[in-house]
Protein backbone atom coordinates (compact mmCIF):
# COMPACT_ATOMS: atom_id res chain seq x y z
CA UNK A 1 0.00 0.00 0.00
CA UNK A 2 2.29 2.42 0.46
CA UNK A 3 4.72 1.96 -2.22
CA UNK A 4 1.41 3.51 -3.94
CA UNK A 5 0.96 6.91 -1.96
CA UNK A 6 2.24 10.27 -3.20
CA UNK A 7 4.72 11.44 -1.17
CA UNK A 8 3.73 14.83 0.17
CA UNK A 9 5.54 17.45 -1.81
CA UNK A 10 6.04 21.40 -0.72
CA UNK A 11 4.06 23.76 -3.42
CA UNK A 12 5.93 26.48 -5.09
CA UNK A 13 5.01 29.30 -2.60
CA UNK A 14 2.71 30.21 0.19
CA UNK A 15 2.30 27.56 2.23
CA UNK A 16 2.47 29.96 5.02
CA UNK A 17 1.68 33.34 5.68
CA UNK A 18 1.93 35.47 8.47
CA UNK A 19 0.52 38.19 9.36
CA UNK A 20 -0.89 40.28 12.23
CA UNK A 21 -4.32 38.97 13.83
CA UNK A 22 -5.75 42.99 13.84
CA UNK A 23 -4.66 43.10 10.41
CA UNK A 24 -6.27 39.37 9.34
CA UNK A 25 -9.27 40.00 11.41
CA UNK A 26 -10.00 43.56 10.01
CA UNK A 27 -9.43 42.47 6.37
CA UNK A 28 -11.65 39.49 6.98
CA UNK A 29 -14.37 41.96 8.85
CA UNK A 30 -14.20 44.95 6.14
CA UNK A 31 -15.50 42.59 3.40
CA UNK A 32 -18.07 40.70 4.77
CA UNK A 33 -20.46 43.24 6.61
CA UNK A 34 -23.93 42.23 6.52
CA UNK A 35 -25.96 45.38 6.93
CA UNK A 36 -29.42 45.71 8.33
CA UNK A 37 -31.61 48.44 6.59
CA UNK A 38 -33.36 50.66 8.68
CA UNK A 39 -35.30 52.63 6.44
CA UNK A 40 -37.80 54.78 7.24
CA UNK A 41 -38.03 57.68 4.08
CA UNK A 42 -37.12 58.89 1.08
CA UNK A 43 -33.78 57.83 1.42
CA UNK A 44 -34.65 54.36 0.48
CA UNK A 45 -35.02 55.37 -2.99
CA UNK A 46 -30.92 56.05 -3.13
CA UNK A 47 -30.44 52.82 -0.80
CA UNK A 48 -32.01 50.98 -3.69
CA UNK A 49 -30.30 52.35 -6.09
CA UNK A 50 -26.62 52.46 -4.36
CA UNK A 51 -27.50 48.39 -3.94
CA UNK A 52 -28.72 47.14 -7.14
CA UNK A 53 -26.79 46.44 -9.98
CA UNK A 54 -25.63 50.11 -11.22
CA UNK A 55 -23.73 51.16 -8.09
CA UNK A 56 -23.78 47.51 -6.75
CA UNK A 57 -22.79 47.81 -3.18
CA UNK A 58 -21.75 44.34 -3.25
CA UNK A 59 -18.69 44.91 -5.35
CA UNK A 60 -17.57 46.25 -1.55
CA UNK A 61 -18.56 43.35 0.49
CA UNK A 62 -21.52 44.93 1.83
CA UNK A 63 -24.44 43.31 -0.19
CA UNK A 64 -26.56 41.33 1.58
CA UNK A 65 -29.32 42.77 3.82
CA UNK A 66 -30.22 41.10 6.94
CA UNK A 67 -33.44 41.73 8.00
CA UNK A 68 -32.41 40.54 11.17
CA UNK A 69 -30.51 42.65 13.69
CA UNK A 70 -29.00 39.27 15.26
CA UNK A 71 -27.33 38.33 11.91
CA UNK A 72 -26.30 41.99 10.87
CA UNK A 73 -22.80 44.02 11.96
CA UNK A 74 -23.81 46.95 9.98
CA UNK A 75 -26.52 49.46 10.64
CA UNK A 76 -27.92 51.56 8.33
CA UNK A 77 -30.32 54.14 9.13
CA UNK A 78 -31.94 55.22 6.36
CA UNK A 79 -34.16 58.68 6.60
CA UNK A 80 -35.79 60.56 9.08
CA UNK A 81 -36.26 58.95 12.64
CA UNK A 82 -38.69 60.34 14.93
CA UNK A 83 -39.30 60.35 18.19
CA UNK A 84 -41.51 57.77 18.11
CA UNK A 85 -39.52 55.39 16.49
CA UNK A 86 -36.53 56.36 18.58
CA UNK A 87 -37.50 53.17 20.84
CA UNK A 88 -37.15 50.95 18.31
CA UNK A 89 -34.23 51.88 16.38
CA UNK A 90 -32.83 51.72 20.18
CA UNK A 91 -33.81 48.04 20.41
CA UNK A 92 -32.44 47.53 16.97
CA UNK A 93 -29.11 48.40 17.88
CA UNK A 94 -28.83 47.05 20.92
CA UNK A 95 -29.75 43.25 19.34
CA UNK A 96 -26.70 44.23 17.40
CA UNK A 97 -24.05 41.63 18.41
CA UNK A 98 -20.88 43.20 18.83
CA UNK A 99 -18.87 44.13 16.41
CA UNK A 100 -20.97 46.40 15.07
CA UNK A 101 -20.92 49.57 13.17
CA UNK A 102 -23.72 52.33 12.37
CA UNK A 103 -23.77 54.33 8.89
CA UNK A 104 -26.29 57.52 9.10
CA UNK A 105 -27.09 57.92 6.18
CA UNK A 106 -28.45 60.82 4.64
CA UNK A 107 -29.11 63.66 6.10
CA UNK A 108 -32.28 63.46 8.42
CA UNK A 109 -30.64 60.73 10.22
CA UNK A 110 -27.25 62.39 10.95
CA UNK A 111 -29.04 65.66 12.00
CA UNK A 112 -32.30 65.94 11.36
CA UNK A 113 -32.21 68.06 8.40
CA UNK A 114 -34.47 70.43 8.45
CA UNK A 115 -36.70 69.08 10.59
CA UNK A 116 -36.53 70.84 14.04
CA UNK A 117 -40.23 70.51 15.42
CA UNK A 118 -42.00 67.94 17.74
CA UNK A 119 -41.82 64.47 15.60
CA UNK A 120 -38.63 64.45 14.50
CA UNK A 121 -35.39 63.31 16.09
CA UNK A 122 -32.30 65.68 15.76
CA UNK A 123 -29.78 63.23 14.18
CA UNK A 124 -29.52 59.20 15.25
CA UNK A 125 -26.49 59.87 17.63
CA UNK A 126 -29.11 61.51 19.95
CA UNK A 127 -29.53 58.12 20.88
CA UNK A 128 -26.99 55.49 19.24
CA UNK A 129 -23.12 56.10 18.47
CA UNK A 130 -22.78 56.81 14.91
CA UNK A 131 -19.27 55.86 13.35
CA UNK A 132 -20.29 57.16 9.46
CA UNK A 133 -22.24 60.26 8.76
CA UNK A 134 -23.00 60.53 4.67
CA UNK A 135 -24.57 63.64 3.88
CA UNK A 136 -26.83 64.43 1.11
CA UNK A 137 -30.89 64.35 0.44
CA UNK A 138 -30.60 61.98 -0.39
CA UNK A 139 -26.58 61.54 -0.30
CA UNK A 140 -25.87 60.23 -4.28
CA UNK A 141 -24.77 56.57 -4.54
CA UNK A 142 -21.31 57.72 -5.20
CA UNK A 143 -21.43 59.15 -1.68
CA UNK A 144 -22.52 55.93 -0.53
CA UNK A 145 -20.01 53.91 -1.94
CA UNK A 146 -17.31 56.51 -1.19
CA UNK A 147 -18.57 55.82 2.97
CA UNK A 148 -17.96 52.24 2.87
CA UNK A 149 -15.13 52.46 1.98
CA UNK A 150 -14.34 54.67 4.67
CA UNK A 151 -15.84 52.78 6.94
CA UNK A 152 -14.12 49.97 5.34
CA UNK A 153 -10.94 51.61 5.73
CA UNK A 154 -11.66 52.42 9.57
CA UNK A 155 -12.48 48.78 9.97
CA UNK A 156 -9.08 47.32 8.36
CA UNK A 157 -6.55 49.70 10.59
CA UNK A 158 -8.86 49.02 13.78
CA UNK A 159 -8.10 47.16 16.99
CA UNK A 160 -9.62 43.85 17.31
CA UNK A 161 -9.67 41.97 20.32
CA UNK A 162 -11.21 38.81 20.25
CA UNK A 163 -11.47 38.88 23.75
CA UNK A 164 -12.68 42.22 25.30
CA UNK A 165 -15.03 43.38 28.08
CA UNK A 166 -18.03 42.83 26.30
CA UNK A 167 -17.43 39.45 24.72
CA UNK B 1 -72.70 71.60 -13.45
CA UNK B 2 -71.47 71.31 -10.17
CA UNK B 3 -72.94 74.73 -9.48
CA UNK B 4 -76.80 73.27 -9.97
CA UNK B 5 -75.66 71.35 -7.10
CA UNK B 6 -74.54 74.02 -4.89
CA UNK B 7 -77.46 76.05 -5.50
CA UNK B 8 -79.50 73.20 -4.30
CA UNK B 9 -77.67 72.50 -1.23
CA UNK B 10 -77.69 76.15 -0.19
CA UNK B 11 -81.33 76.24 -0.54
CA UNK B 12 -81.63 73.07 1.31
CA UNK B 13 -79.12 74.22 4.12
CA UNK B 14 -80.37 77.50 4.37
CA UNK B 15 -81.34 77.92 7.92
CA UNK B 16 -77.89 76.19 8.67
CA UNK B 17 -75.63 78.08 7.13
CA UNK B 18 -74.53 80.97 8.25
CA UNK B 19 -72.06 81.76 5.20
CA UNK B 20 -71.96 79.57 2.03
CA UNK B 21 -69.58 80.72 -0.65
CA UNK B 22 -68.04 78.30 -3.38
CA UNK B 23 -64.06 78.46 -3.31
CA UNK B 24 -61.74 76.43 -5.57
CA UNK B 25 -64.63 74.83 -6.78
CA UNK B 26 -65.40 73.59 -3.13
CA UNK B 27 -68.98 74.63 -1.48
CA UNK B 28 -67.79 75.76 1.83
CA UNK B 29 -70.59 76.11 4.80
CA UNK B 30 -69.90 78.05 8.18
CA UNK B 31 -72.27 76.41 10.41
CA UNK B 32 -73.05 76.05 13.70
CA UNK B 33 -70.86 73.27 15.41
CA UNK B 34 -74.49 72.17 17.15
CA UNK B 35 -76.24 71.62 14.07
CA UNK B 36 -73.76 69.62 12.66
CA UNK B 37 -74.96 66.11 12.37
CA UNK B 38 -78.16 67.24 11.00
CA UNK B 39 -76.54 69.11 8.55
CA UNK B 40 -74.20 66.01 7.58
CA UNK B 41 -76.90 63.67 7.69
CA UNK B 42 -78.57 65.82 5.13
CA UNK B 43 -75.24 65.91 2.55
CA UNK B 44 -75.24 61.81 3.28
CA UNK B 45 -78.77 61.38 2.65
CA UNK B 46 -80.28 63.96 0.73
CA UNK B 47 -77.15 64.47 -1.74
CA UNK B 48 -75.33 61.61 -1.73
CA UNK B 49 -72.14 62.55 0.04
CA UNK B 50 -71.02 59.41 0.74
CA UNK B 51 -67.39 59.81 0.84
CA UNK B 52 -65.94 61.53 4.54
CA UNK B 53 -62.35 62.78 3.22
CA UNK B 54 -61.34 64.85 6.05
CA UNK B 55 -61.10 66.52 9.28
CA UNK B 56 -59.16 68.95 10.96
CA UNK B 57 -58.47 72.42 12.44
CA UNK B 58 -57.15 75.74 12.08
CA UNK B 59 -55.76 77.59 14.96
CA UNK B 60 -56.85 81.44 15.23
CA UNK B 61 -54.59 82.49 18.61
CA UNK B 62 -56.19 85.78 18.01
CA UNK B 63 -59.80 85.42 17.22
CA UNK B 64 -62.86 84.34 19.46
CA UNK B 65 -63.90 81.17 19.27
CA UNK B 66 -60.05 80.50 18.69
CA UNK B 67 -60.73 77.35 16.89
CA UNK B 68 -62.02 76.20 13.02
CA UNK B 69 -63.16 72.68 12.67
CA UNK B 70 -63.01 71.58 8.97
CA UNK B 71 -64.65 68.77 7.55
CA UNK B 72 -64.50 67.87 3.90
CA UNK B 73 -66.74 65.51 2.60
CA UNK B 74 -67.33 64.18 -1.29
CA UNK B 75 -70.32 62.96 -3.20
CA UNK B 76 -69.72 60.22 -5.73
CA UNK B 77 -72.93 60.38 -7.32
CA UNK B 78 -72.70 64.04 -8.31
CA UNK B 79 -68.84 64.37 -7.64
CA UNK B 80 -68.67 67.34 -6.02
CA UNK B 81 -67.05 68.35 -2.95
CA UNK B 82 -68.40 70.20 0.17
CA UNK B 83 -66.41 71.67 3.34
CA UNK B 84 -67.81 72.36 6.29
CA UNK B 85 -66.62 74.67 8.84
CA UNK B 86 -67.79 75.40 12.85
CA UNK B 87 -66.48 77.62 15.19
CA UNK B 88 -65.48 76.35 18.40
CA UNK B 89 -63.94 78.09 21.84
CA UNK B 90 -60.60 77.17 23.45
CA UNK B 91 -62.38 76.72 26.59
CA UNK B 92 -64.22 73.63 25.20
CA UNK B 93 -62.87 73.02 22.32
CA UNK B 94 -65.98 69.93 21.47
CA UNK B 95 -67.68 68.96 18.70
CA UNK B 96 -70.16 65.81 17.85
CA UNK B 97 -68.41 63.07 16.58
CA UNK B 98 -68.94 61.91 12.76
CA UNK B 99 -68.30 58.08 13.75
CA UNK B 100 -72.36 57.41 13.81
CA UNK B 101 -72.57 58.30 10.11
CA UNK B 102 -69.15 57.40 8.57
CA UNK B 103 -66.47 54.74 9.87
CA UNK B 104 -63.54 56.42 8.37
CA UNK B 105 -64.05 58.93 11.26
CA UNK B 106 -62.88 57.54 13.80
CA UNK B 107 -59.26 57.67 12.75
CA UNK B 108 -59.46 61.26 11.33
CA UNK B 109 -60.86 62.59 14.20
CA UNK B 110 -57.85 60.72 16.56
CA UNK B 111 -55.69 62.74 14.60
CA UNK B 112 -57.37 65.81 15.02
CA UNK B 113 -57.48 65.50 18.65
CA UNK B 114 -53.72 64.40 18.17
CA UNK B 115 -53.05 68.18 16.67
CA UNK B 116 -55.62 70.53 17.53
CA UNK B 117 -57.01 68.91 20.93
CA UNK B 118 -60.61 69.00 19.38
CA UNK B 119 -62.80 66.68 21.42
CA UNK B 120 -65.16 65.04 19.42
CA UNK B 121 -68.12 63.67 21.53
CA UNK B 122 -69.19 59.95 21.12
CA UNK B 123 -65.56 59.25 19.53
CA UNK B 124 -64.68 56.56 22.47
CA UNK B 125 -61.18 56.31 21.42
CA UNK B 126 -59.15 59.17 20.89
CA UNK B 127 -56.00 57.93 21.88
CA UNK B 128 -52.98 59.43 20.33
CA UNK B 129 -52.71 58.00 17.15
CA UNK B 130 -49.83 59.84 14.79
CA UNK B 131 -48.25 60.87 18.36
CA UNK B 132 -47.51 58.96 21.36
CA UNK B 133 -48.73 58.37 24.46
CA UNK B 134 -47.57 60.71 27.25
CA UNK B 135 -46.78 63.70 24.89
CA UNK B 136 -47.91 67.01 26.30
CA UNK B 137 -49.67 69.82 24.45
CA UNK B 138 -51.28 69.58 20.78
CA UNK B 139 -48.66 70.29 17.78
CA UNK B 140 -50.47 71.94 15.61
CA UNK B 141 -51.82 75.00 17.80
CA UNK B 142 -49.84 78.24 17.33
CA UNK B 143 -48.78 78.20 20.92
CA UNK B 144 -46.50 75.06 20.71
CA UNK B 145 -43.56 75.63 20.69
CA UNK B 146 -42.13 75.31 17.31
CA UNK B 147 -38.91 73.62 18.51
CA UNK B 148 -40.18 71.58 21.42
CA UNK B 149 -39.22 68.18 21.57
CA UNK B 150 -40.54 65.81 24.05
CA UNK B 151 -37.94 62.80 23.33
CA UNK B 152 -39.04 58.96 24.58
CA UNK B 153 -35.66 57.69 24.37
CA UNK B 154 -32.91 60.03 27.09
CA UNK B 155 -30.58 61.25 24.50
CA UNK B 156 -26.75 60.55 24.97
CA UNK B 157 -24.62 62.48 27.03
CA UNK B 158 -21.00 63.52 26.43
CA UNK B 159 -19.64 60.72 29.26
CA UNK B 160 -21.69 57.96 27.64
CA UNK B 161 -20.29 59.09 24.07
CA UNK B 162 -16.67 58.70 25.25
Amino acid sequence: MTAGAQERRPSAAFEYLTTRKDEFVGWARKFSLFPYPFVTACCAMEFMSVSSTLYDTDRFGAALPRFTPRQSDLLMVVGTVTHKQAPILLKVYEQMCEPKWVIAFGVCASSGGFYQNYAALPGIDKIIPVDLYIPGCPPRPEMVIDGIMKLQDRIARDRHPIINETF
Amino acid sequence: MSEAVFEQIREHLAGAAREAAVAHGTLALLIEPERLLEVVRALKDRFGFDMFLDVTAVDWPQRQPRFDVVWHFYSTRERVRVRLKARVPEADPAVDSLTGLYGSARFMERECHDMYGIAFRGNDDLRPILLYEGFVGHPLRKDYPKQKEQPLVPYRTNEAAK
